[in-house]
This record gives C-alpha cells, structure tokens and sequence, in this order.
C-alpha cells in the first residue's frame, strides 16, 4: 500500500472538480473493492477523494414510475427497497446474487458499477498485466484462466466484468447519470461500460474527472416474467462464472419483449439488443429458448479452462428463459435451482 | 480407566468460549509492549532461479524503518543442519529464511522489514527492487512423474508401505471383476483464520518472551534456542490461544525466526505477522496422484488390492505422508501391493494438513470401492460389510478396537440407506437428481509421550499444567473434566494451563493425540496426587485408611474415602494440614506402552453417508445431508468432539468440490492466493450435517480409553460425495475437487 492524501468532498462539484484536477485521485465509496486494491498494491491512487458525504443516497420517483438512485445508496438499501422489490425484482434479485450481506451493506451502486475484475493476475501486481500496466501483456491467456471471458475478448486482455448488479441493469436498460467538471451527461447502460479492445486499462466511457452520480430506471412491465440465475463454484458468496439475466413480456405464449443480458462471460454485462428484438413475436418455448442461446453465443470462444462456460451459459441461458417464461423466478436463499 | 464418570462425557462448553467470543483471548500477534518493532516479509515472486540484484534503500530510506534484512545482511545464525530441525521436521534441508540469493519456491521469504509501525513495514516492502534470473519451474506432478522416486530417507517407518502379500497381480488378472483408475487430488491450502504471527518480547536480561502461533510452544522454544543459540531458561514460547492450525502450526514457521532475529539484532521486541497471501506459499496438502486397482469375486469378496500414490515434495525436503497403506488394513484381503513414491516440485515443502495422506489416500480408495460395488452389481455398504476384517493385516496385529459394524449400522439406519434404490440416476427431486453415497474413514489412534502436573489445595482448588495446545479442538476443556473428574469437584474449581514452554513436556499437536495423551497425563498425575494423600493420610495418628491401597481408594466430596465404602475416609483438607502442606503437586507421565503396541493397532473408524441433489441440466451439485458415525473409544466431551466431526465434515465437503490452490505451471506460482478466489465451503454449501459416536470401549488405545477426533472427520468424506455425485448423476469424477467443469465434461456412464 502507498501513501495517499485524503480528502472528503462535500458537494459532488467539489468532489468533481479535484477529481479532474489530479489524474491520480480516486473516488472513495464503500471501499469494498479499491481498499482491497491498495491493500495488495493494484490501486496506487496518490489522492483519494471520499465522497461518503454528498447527497447520493436516495431513491427518487420519476414521473413514469420509474426510479432514480443515487450513486451512493448501498447494494443493500437497494435490494430491499419494496419500490424496486415490486418494480424492478429482477435487479433486487441479482443484488442479493452477489457478495454477502456485511459486503453488500458497504457497497454502493456508483461502487459496484465501477468494480474491477477479479482476474487472478489483476491482482497480482508482479504479474504482467495489461489491464493494470498497459503494454506489459496479458498472463491470463495461456494461464489460469477459469474464470474469464468467452465473449468480446481481445488479445490484449480477456478479464469478465465481476458485477451481479451491472447484468440486471443492462437487461433493465438503465441510464447511468454522470457529473464532470463541464457538467451533466448521461450514458446508455450498454454502452457504459466497454469491450476490452486495445485498451484494457479503460473499463467504462467515463471521462477523467467524471463521476457517476445516479442511475435512472424507468418504468416496464418486466416485474413478473423475469429471473437472474447465477451459476459459481460454490452456492454462495463466490463471483459468476455464468449469470443470466432474463425478463420477458408474455402474451399467449409469444414472447413480446425480451431482455437478456450475460453476467461472468465478458468484459461487459452481455447483451445483444437486435438478438432479443429478433426474438419478438416467437413462441416463448424451449425450441425458441435454444436458439436464443445460440444466438447469444454464436462467437464465444474458450481460452483453455474456461471452455467449460460456453455449454454453461447455454445451459443457464435457457434454463433461466425457461424460468422467466413461467414466471418463475430463481430464488436466491434457496439453493435449488427452480 | 475412569471410574464411573460424573464430568467425563458431559457436553460442556468450551470453557475458553467466552473468552474467544469477547476478544479477551489474545492471539499470537495480538500482544503488545511499549517501543515493540514490527515486521514485514517480502515474497518472492518467482518459483526457482537466483536473486540477481535487491535494492532496499528506497525501503531503508521510507519514515518509520528501522532495517531492512535479506539475505545479505543476514546476522549469524546456527550453520549445523542438526540445529535447524524441528520436532516434526522432515528428511532434507530445512528452509533457512534469507540463507542466499537461491529461490525455491513463490512465495519465499527474500527480505524483512522492520519499521517503528506495522503501516511503515508494509509500505516499505513494497519499495524494495528484485532482479532474478528465473529458471523454468517445474511444478506439475502429472509431468513430473517420471522424476518420482521412493523417499530414501523414511520421514516415519509407518508411512513405508507395507511388503506385498500374496501375489495381487495374479488376482486381479484371475478375478472375474474388476476396475482400475487413477484419482488425482489437487493441492489445498489450510487457511486457518488465525494467521501465522509471533510476538517477541525482548527484555533487557536478554530474556525472551515469545508469542507465537504454533502447535507445539516446546517445539517452537528448541528451534529458537537452537538455531539462535540461546539458553532455554532464556525463552518462553505461549501459545495459550491459536485460531486455528489444521496442521499448519506443527513447525516453526518463518516469521518465528525472522522477528526472533530481529529482536536479537536490534534488542527491542519485534511482532511479525504474515499476510492471508502468505499463508498459501507455505505447507500445503500436496497435489497426489493415485492408482488403485481393485478386483473381486462373483461375490464381491476382494481378490486384489494395488494403490500406487505420487505426492509432491519441494526441491530441499522429502515430505512424506500415509496417503496409500489404508488400502492394506481396510478390508480383507490376502493379495496386496502398495507403493508411494514422491516427486520434487519448484514448490514449497508441503506439510500435514487434517488427516494427511489418509484424506487423500481414503478418497481414492473408497470411491474405487464404489467403483468395484457397481461392476460386481452390490450395494457399495454390502461390499464393505463383506470385506470386514477384525485384525490389522498390514502389521499382522490384532486391533485395540473396531466398532466399525456400529458405525455402518447406526449411520446407514439414521441416513435412511435401506430406502436407497441401486442405479445410478434413479432418484429424482424435482428438478434434482438425488445421489445417495458412502464411505469408509480410517485414521490412526495415536498416544504421544506427554506430560502434565496436577495439583490439589486444601480448599479444593485443582491445577493442571501441561505444554499442550488448544488449537480450537478444545483441550482445555477435556483437561479440566479429566482432572474434576479425578477429583470429584465441579469444572469451575479447575484451572487449566496449557500454551507455555515452561511446563510439562508435550508432543506437538498433531495426529488427533492430544486428548488421549495429554488427558492421560493428567489422570495419572491426579492418581499420583490421590496416592501422595494416601500416604499423608495413613501417617495420621488412627487412620481410617491405614490398611488402604491406593487402587481402593478415591476422591468424593472433598475427603479421601475407600471407593467400597464411602463412609470411610478422611476430609483431605485435614489430610493436607495434618502433612503441614497447603497443596499436593505430581507429575504424570505417559507413553506408548511397547508391549500393547507390539500386539495391537490402534485405528479411528467412521462411517460416512451422503445425500447430494444435482440439477440435471446444469449440474451444479449441493450437498444437502451428511450422517457420520464415528468410533474413537471414549468420547471425553460430546460438545467439543461433535465439532471436531462437523468441521471435518465440512472441511471434506471443501475437499470434495471447492478447495484447490490454482498453480500457473509457465511461473509456478499460486493463483488464487486470497480466500475470496480460493473457496472453502459457505454457509450455502452446508446443510444438515448429523454425528453420531457410536459405544467404543477400548482399553488399551490409552489409559483413559481415548482415541481422538481431530482428524477422523474429514477421512472419507470426499469419497462419500463423489459417489453421492456418481449415484445422482452417473457421471464418476476422478479429479478433486468436482468442480462444475469436470461434471460438464464428463459422460453420463450409465
Ligand atoms: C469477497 C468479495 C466478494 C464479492 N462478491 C461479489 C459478487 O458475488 N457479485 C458482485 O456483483 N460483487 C461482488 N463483490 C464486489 C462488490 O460488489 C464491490 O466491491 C462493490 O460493489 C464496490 O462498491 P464500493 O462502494 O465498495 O466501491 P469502492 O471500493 O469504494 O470503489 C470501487 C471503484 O469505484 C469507484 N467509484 C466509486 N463510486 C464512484 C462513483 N460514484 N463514480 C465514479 N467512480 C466511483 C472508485 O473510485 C473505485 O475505483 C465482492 C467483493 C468482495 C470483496
Ligand atoms: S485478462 Fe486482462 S486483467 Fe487479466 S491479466 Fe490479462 S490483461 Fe490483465
């Protein structure tokens, strides 16, 4: 761990604007990600900014029924809001997915969108590691790589993006609002966060002194055919190795409008949003599941270990399709899976 | 043997629970002193190869920093091998801490910082340069077996295989059934929560007081003492409280001697702890590779047993462990070969962890008998049963005790076995598949040489003193019930002190002996203490006992009364003043009787049943019930033994699916080296988990009829689950632990 200044802002302009003031400040939420990465010697911000004190930490009504959450409000405050237990179940579920409950209570919603990867050499800073020393290569293709991507990967890099949230929001289609020095801009949830490319070191389409500031939901009809099935090495308090995030409008038995997003398989939350228009007006059957899941999958490629993701995610892709369609949702206390 | 218990056999809590649970029992980096130095190690990062260039004095230069060590400035230390062996320390060269510029595995301690705060250490650390040249590592075992070899020098003659009998080549071919597969196990790390610290306490006299996180304070006294050259009325090792070992603890581990070090250089008292990633680079339960081939009659009477077991060692050490030998004392079998070899890794030595060598060696062996169940068409508890043997056909020597029929009996009767339908894939629960498995555990019932003091005041107040460990199994507690038992007086008027160098010798606390042998102690201590009062009593003028032998008479409410006649007897307080003593003190000693140990062997036996559900289409399996039924001759304290089961249990279920050190074969070093990436078992992954101690008398295992149950737990546990899994599914997964990839890869084969 390096040493670092320290300084809580108290308006998020405040907090925006030393941000863009040193590139080697960051921001400070629940900690649960960046302290550990100072901790092993990833992280070496010269400057932290904790924005534990701004006014982020409500969730608000939008005219349409939908929500705007506050970057700071915690994964827990979220998932068991009964606003977004009863609107948007799908998100609450893929909260209660992840992490354990003390982690949950720290972490918050601007956090959890910009966690980093869990890859082993991510973290190993003696490691070559592109995505953490750009140029220096990337030691997980040709080393262990269980847990990374089959979809979207580049020779640079082939991390997954470790968040349970994140795949729940991009199913939803939130809009993730953002601060910077020059003001407010707003943000497609699919294209927050990026592909890895040429450029692992860069997760997401923040600016340099941008941050988030809250996420806007807005009002759908997915509260009843839905579900987030996240398959991993042990039943609970392990990162995905495949998450699935599913929700439909049924009518007679034809799907109306689907949302699938991929968890634990890219550097991204997956979706592909002409796949799922494709689906529309389709029977809402195993048939049509499967080649959903074809669809989704038609260019995932193994990296040795992690072959085994791609019969996974097909199996969890239509098995949670299927979950959806019943409405059936998986239950995340109860281990079985529905 | 105890009399009739009173205290023995109760289920007390552990009586250092609330200690625990408040925070006032202080772990081994958990003690403080004014103007203390703390220290911090720097990994290498590097498998094998040579350091070229160490630069320190970015490190050296950063506020707080007081030295920074390596091998360079390394003050001098003990040079004769002899003086770095341990106890328990193995055949080879033991791993001397910044010896030279020579990496032999990741994770090797190359520098330590010592700095006025912990903060200062760390970050130092972190500024130190290394330059190696890194030499190719060798690190997988399945390429490295044409390298294997048997160990010249035997770390015990017990772990040798035992001579061929009968001729199991001849058999197998001859046999009309019969199956033949490799198992491999991948390596585990223990991960204790308590991580490996040492608190040295400097004083002016030169005197140590020394904190440490250890399974054996008397074992970690003499290395220190020997390798530092130090008088050992110098030095005082604790370790009253330890968060947990598993094995782990059993040698001096190297912030010992580096904060040891330190201390003495810079005459100051020096706390050093390790880091969770270091606990990963340093013994470990190796990676193995197994062969068994088992063949049967139509009957399923077994013809031949042959178990081939590889494990890997470290480049300077042989370890060595009984991974392949309890496949020639399980059953009943007259033609049998056994081999073990070992093959060296760029790797760290690796060191006992729960059940070494049977929590491997048991897996392989009781799913091959699962195997063998289903090509000869029995059901897998039928073959058990049919194969039992009531002698020790390794050794040739009769067994202490084997109530081994209980166990299958009373497990199989709670698990509902007999409701089990044969074939695999024949029990549904909605979505699941249900699997329904089991298998035989076996460990060794040990009795180490052990000492203890006990002594009883004229107001009834009883002290126990022994160098034992409580590492969490709860050896405080049986201490305390053996002596108020002894004495007739309720647990809370005995103190029990353990975790210090300075009192009565005691073995390391390892292979599940402390309680046979440390309770032992105790008793036979207590019975010297009743036989002094005798003797003080029949020098009273008029005494009742005066015609006594000591075997006639025994404690009960404060006097000393005949065990016929309780009438008869005196208060020993008035024994004690009649005496003019305040307080009667005695040593007690044990140790393995040669004449019971030339007859007989000793074993722990259990029997495991386990329920998994699988989902069919994704194959995520749960563990949703396990029964164990275990014989360990007399159960001391069901509270504390049923714990020791249930984590053994869960450890196994840890064996079984989820624990695995992830090794980059190009650089040899550990991947998931935290435990969010290395997974133990949660909460999740635990359901209804039952134990059962069935009646075991036994009176020659130990004086007190103890066998011990730190390990028999896990033994067996994993095989249970993988034929659990082969029941559910149809699909036999050869490679631990199963994780979902093997169960996607793997063929339904029935
Ligand atoms: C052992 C463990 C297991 C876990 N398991 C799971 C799991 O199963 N599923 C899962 O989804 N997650 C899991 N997590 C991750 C957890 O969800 C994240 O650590 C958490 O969401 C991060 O939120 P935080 O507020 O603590 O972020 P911090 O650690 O404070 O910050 C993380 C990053 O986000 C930046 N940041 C924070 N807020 C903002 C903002 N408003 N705008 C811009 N940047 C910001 C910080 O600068 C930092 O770079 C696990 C974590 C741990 C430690
Ligand atoms: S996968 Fe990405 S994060 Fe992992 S080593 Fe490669 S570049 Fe680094």
């Amino acid at each position: 761990m390096r040493r670092f200044d320290y300084t809580r802002a108290e308006t998020v302009h405040d907090a925006v604007v030393a941000l863009a003031a040193n590139p080697d400040a960051q921001l400070l939420a629940g900690g649960t990600n960046l302290i550990d990465l100072m901790k092993y010697d990833v992280a070496r911000p010269g400057a932290i900014i904790d924005i534990n004190r701004l006014p982020l930490k409500d969730i608000e009504e939008l005219p349409d029924g939908g929500l705007r959450i506050g970057a700071l409000v915690s994964n827990s405050a979220l998932a068991y809001d009964e606003r977004v237990k009863e609107r948007f179940p799908l998100l609450s579920s893929a909260i209660l997915a992840g992490a354990s409950p003390q982690l949950r209570n720290a972490a918050t919603t601007g956090g959890n969108l910009l966690q980093r990867t869990r890859c082993y050499y991510f973290y190993d800073p003696s490691t070559p590691c592109n995505k953490r020393e750009p140029g220096t290569g990337c030691s997980a293709i040709g080393g262990v790589n269980r847990i990374h991507a089959i979809l979207g990967a580049s020779d640079k890099c082939i991390a997954v993006h470790p968040s349970d949230m994140c795949v729940a929001l991009a199913a939803l289609g939130a809009t993730v609002e953002v601060e910077g020095p020059d003001g407010n801009r707003d943000i497609d949830f699919a294209d927050f966060h990026r592909l890895p490319g040429e450029h692992p070191e860069r997760d997401n389409m923040l600016q340099a002194g941008e941050m988030v500031i809250a996420l806007r939901i807005a009002r759908n009809h997915f509260n009843r055919n839905y579900t987030y099935l996240k398959l991993r090495d042990r039943l609970s308090y392990a990162f995905a190795l495949a998450s699935v995030a599913a929700a439909m409008e049924v009518a007679e038995g034809q799907i109306v409008d689907l949302r699938i997003a991929l968890g634990g398989v890219a550097h991204k939350p997956w979706r592909d949003a002409l796949a799922e228009a494709e689906f529309a007006g389709r029977e809402a059957n195993e048939a049509t599941f499967m080649q959903i899941a074809d669809r989704l999958l038609s260019g995932a490629e193994g990296q040795g270990h992690n072959d085994f993701k791609i019969p996974l995610a097909e199996k969890a892709i239509i098995r949670a399709l299927k979950q959806a369609a019943a409405g059936r949702p998986q239950d995340q206390v109860v281990k079985a899976i529905q | 043997m105890l009399n009739e218990s009173k205290v023995v056999g109760l289920p007390l809590a552990r009586i250092d629970g609330p200690l625990k649970v408040s925070g006032k029992a202080r772990y081994a980096a958990e003690h403080f002193a004014t103007d203390m130095l703390f220290g911090r190690v720097l990994p290498a990062t590097i498998a094998t190869g040579r350091i070229t260039d160490i630069d320190v004095s970015e490190a050296e230069r950063f506020p707080g920093v007081v030295k920074v060590y390596t091998y360079k400035n390394r003050p001098t230390v003990a040079k004769r091998e002899s003086k770095w062996k341990d106890e328990v320390a193995l055949p080879g060269y033991t791993m001397r801490p910044l010896e030279d510029d020579h990496v032999q595995f990741d994770g090797q301690p190359i520098a330590f910082v010592v700095a006025e705060n912990f903060e200062a250490a760390r970050d130092a650390a972190e500024l130190i340069r290394v330059r190696y040249a890194a030499y190719d590592p060798h690190t997988d075992l399945l390429q490295e077996q044409a390298n294997s070899y048997e160990p010249p020098v035997p770390r015990m003659k017990e772990f040798m295989p035992p001579k061929p009998r009968g001729d199991a080549e001849g058999a197998f071919a001859q046999a009309p059934h019969k199956i033949a597969f490799e198992y491999y196990m991948e390596g585990e790390h223990h991960n204790p929560m308590e991580l490996f610290g040492s608190t040295v306490l400097w004083e002016k006299d030169g005197r140590l007081t020394i904190h440490d996180k250890t399974q054996g304070p008397q074992n970690s006294h003499d290395y220190v003492c020997n390798v530092f050259g130090l008088k050992p009325e110098n030095v005082v090792v604790q370790n009253k409280f330890v968060g947990g070992a598993f094995g782990q603890g059993l040698r001096p581990k190297y912030q010992l001697f580096l904060a040891v070090m330190a201390s003495l250089d810079l005459r100051r008292s020096v706390k050093a702890e390790m880091s969770r990633r270091e606990m990963f680079y340093l013994t470990w339960r190796p990676v193995c590779l197994q062969k068994v081939s088992l063949a049967a009659d139509a009957e399923g009477n077994l013809q031949s047993i042959m178990h081939h077991a590889l494990g890997g060692t470290s480049r300077y050490e042989d370890y060595q462990e009984n991974v392949a030998n309890w496949s020639g004392m399980a059953y009943k079998c007259d033609n049998v070969k056994i081999s073990y070899e070992i093959a060296k890794l760029d790797r760290s030595t690796p060191g006992d962890m729960r059940a070494p060598g049977a929590a491997s060696g048991v897996t392989a062996l009781e799913t091959a008998m699962d195997e063998l169940a289903y090509e000869v068409g029995i059901d897998p508890l039928e073959l058990r049963i049919r194969n039992f043997i009531h002698v020790d056909q390794n050794q040739d020597k009769e067994l202490t005790s084997k109530a081994l029929h209980a166990c299958y009996r009373e497990a199989a009767e709670s698990f509902g076995w007999a409701n089990r339908s044969h074939e695999p894939r024949s029990m549904k629960d909605g979505n699941e598949l249900v699997g329904w498995g089991m298998a035989t555990g076996f460990w060794e019932a040990q009795l180490s040489e052990a000492e203890a003091k006990v002594s009883l005041s004229s107001d009834g107040k009883v002290v126990v003193s022994a160098a034992a460990s409580d590492i969490g199994t709860g050896t405080y507690t049986i201490l305390n019930q053996v002596a108020a038992e002894a004495f007739g007086v309720s647990p809370q008027a005995v103190t029990v002190r353990i975790g210090d160098s300075s009192l009565p010798k005691t073995s390391v606390e390892g292979g599940s002996w402390t309680a046979a042998s440390s309770g032992s102690a105790v008793q036979v201590a207590a019975r010297a203490v009743v036989a002094t009062l005798l003797k003080h009593a029949q020098s009273m003028p008029n005494s009742p006992l005066a015609d006594a032998s000591e075997d006639q008479v025994e404690i009960a409410e404060g006097r000393l009364v005949l065990q016929a006649n309780h009438q008869v007897g005196v208060a020993f307080a008035d024994i004690m003043e009649a005496a003019g003593v305040s307080e009667v003190e005695e040593h007690g000693k044990v140790a393995p009787d040669p004449a019971t140990m030339k007859k007989f062997s000793a074993y722990t036996h259990s029997a495991v049943f386990v329920e998994v559900k699988v989902d069919e289409e994704l194959l995520i399996p749960r563990v949703t019930r396990v029964v164990t039924a275990v014989a360990a001759g007399r159960i001391l304290n069901p509270k504390t033994a049923r714990s020791q089961i249930l984590g053994g249990v869960v450890m196994g279920v840890g064996m079984a699916l989820h624990e695995e050190g992830m090794v980059d074969h190009r650089t040899g070093r550990v991947m998931n080296h935290n435990l969010a990436e290395y997974h133990v078992p949660a909460h999740a992954d635990i359901e209804d988990l039952e134990v059962i101690f069935v009646k075991e008398d036994d009176d020659k295992v130990s004086p007190i009829g103890v066998k011990g149950l730190g390990e028999i737990g896990i033994v067996g546990v994993a095989a249970a689950v993988s034929n659990a899994i082969f029941h559910a599914t149809g699909k036999r997964i050869r490679h631990f632990p199963m994780t979902i990839d093997k169960l996607l890869a793997e063929p339904d084969r029935h």
